[in-house]
């Protein structure tokens, strides 16, 4: 069954919660609602809370990558919170990273790295 | 030395996406079961899910089968992924960094051989992939 990920806003921030685990078609969605949610709404800045993903895998972690490389595009930035520490162990010895991807411990951390709302 | 026969295994069969998730579901109960902490649990569900998306991508059709191997007195958690896609021609190729004939980064057969401790690839092209992948469980 397809995930829907709901994208919050506040202010000229979007905040998207994963709450479970995204199979690779509901990741693509998410990508393509945060885009189009990011010209709509005039977004500055979009986060991206994983701290409920178990698994952040190559696909995962390039999807989420392309999203902020996209959304800076727009002028606006990402910022991806609350990777769970397994998960962060499991993504460096893959060899996966988010080069130049700000990242923060949770919500409230990823808000003030962006100035808050 | 050769691990004993494997006992409790389950199989996922492997179609589309969101059994990717299944079988990384089935690959973390059985290590969490076994005693693996956190931080391996996370690893045994990242290859599989390695895995199992090279099966959906690459082959089409496929299974991700885990089981509980021993060797001597330690155990360990062996993952099998089994394809009859078209195989993979380079072998050395899909094992290096950043390689792929995909749309991909190139780092799910590499990285997975990293993440595991025992890994065996074998393929004949036309006739599909097998992969096995052994976690052994810290002492």
């Amino acid at each position: 069954m397809a995930v829907t990920v709901p994208i919050l806003r506040q202010g000229s921030v979007l905040i998207a919660s994963i709450q479970e685990d995204l199979c690779d078609s509901d990741i693509l969605n998410l990508q393509s609602r945060i885009l189009e949610d990011v010209i709509k709404c005039r977004a500055k800045a979009v986060i991206i809370d994983v701290s409920a993903i178990g698994v952040l895998d190559s696909f995962g972690t390039k999807t989420l990558t392309e999203i902020a490389y996209s959304v800076k595009m727009r002028g606006a930035e990402t910022v991806i919170v609350g990777i769970q520490p397994d998960v962060a162990l499991s993504m460096v010895l893959l060899g996966l990273t988010l080069r130049d991807i700000p990242t923060a411990l949770d919500l409230d951390h990823g808000l003030a790295l962006i100035g808050g709302s | 030395m050769q691990a004993q026969e494997p006992v409790d295994s389950q199989i996922q069969a492997i179609r589309r996406d969101a059994d990717v998730i299944s079988a990384r579901q089935m690959g973390r109960r059985l290590a969490e079961d076994m005693g693996f902490g956190r931080p391996d649990q996370a690893l045994i569900a990242t290859a599989i899910s390695e895995l199992a998306r090279n099966i959906v991508v690459y082959a089409g059709y496929g299974e991700i089968e885990v089981s509980v191997v021993r060797q001597g007195h330690r155990q360990g958690l062996r993952i099998v992924a089994r394809d009859r896609g078209p195989g993979i021609a380079d072998l050395g190729s899909a094992l290096a960094d950043g390689y792929s004939t995909g749309n991909s980064l190139g780092l799910g057969l590499p990285g997975t051989r990293r993440i595991v401790d025992d890994f065996d690839i074998r393929s004949t092209p036309g006739e599909g992939v097998e992969v096995t992948a052994v976690k052994w469980r810290r002492q």
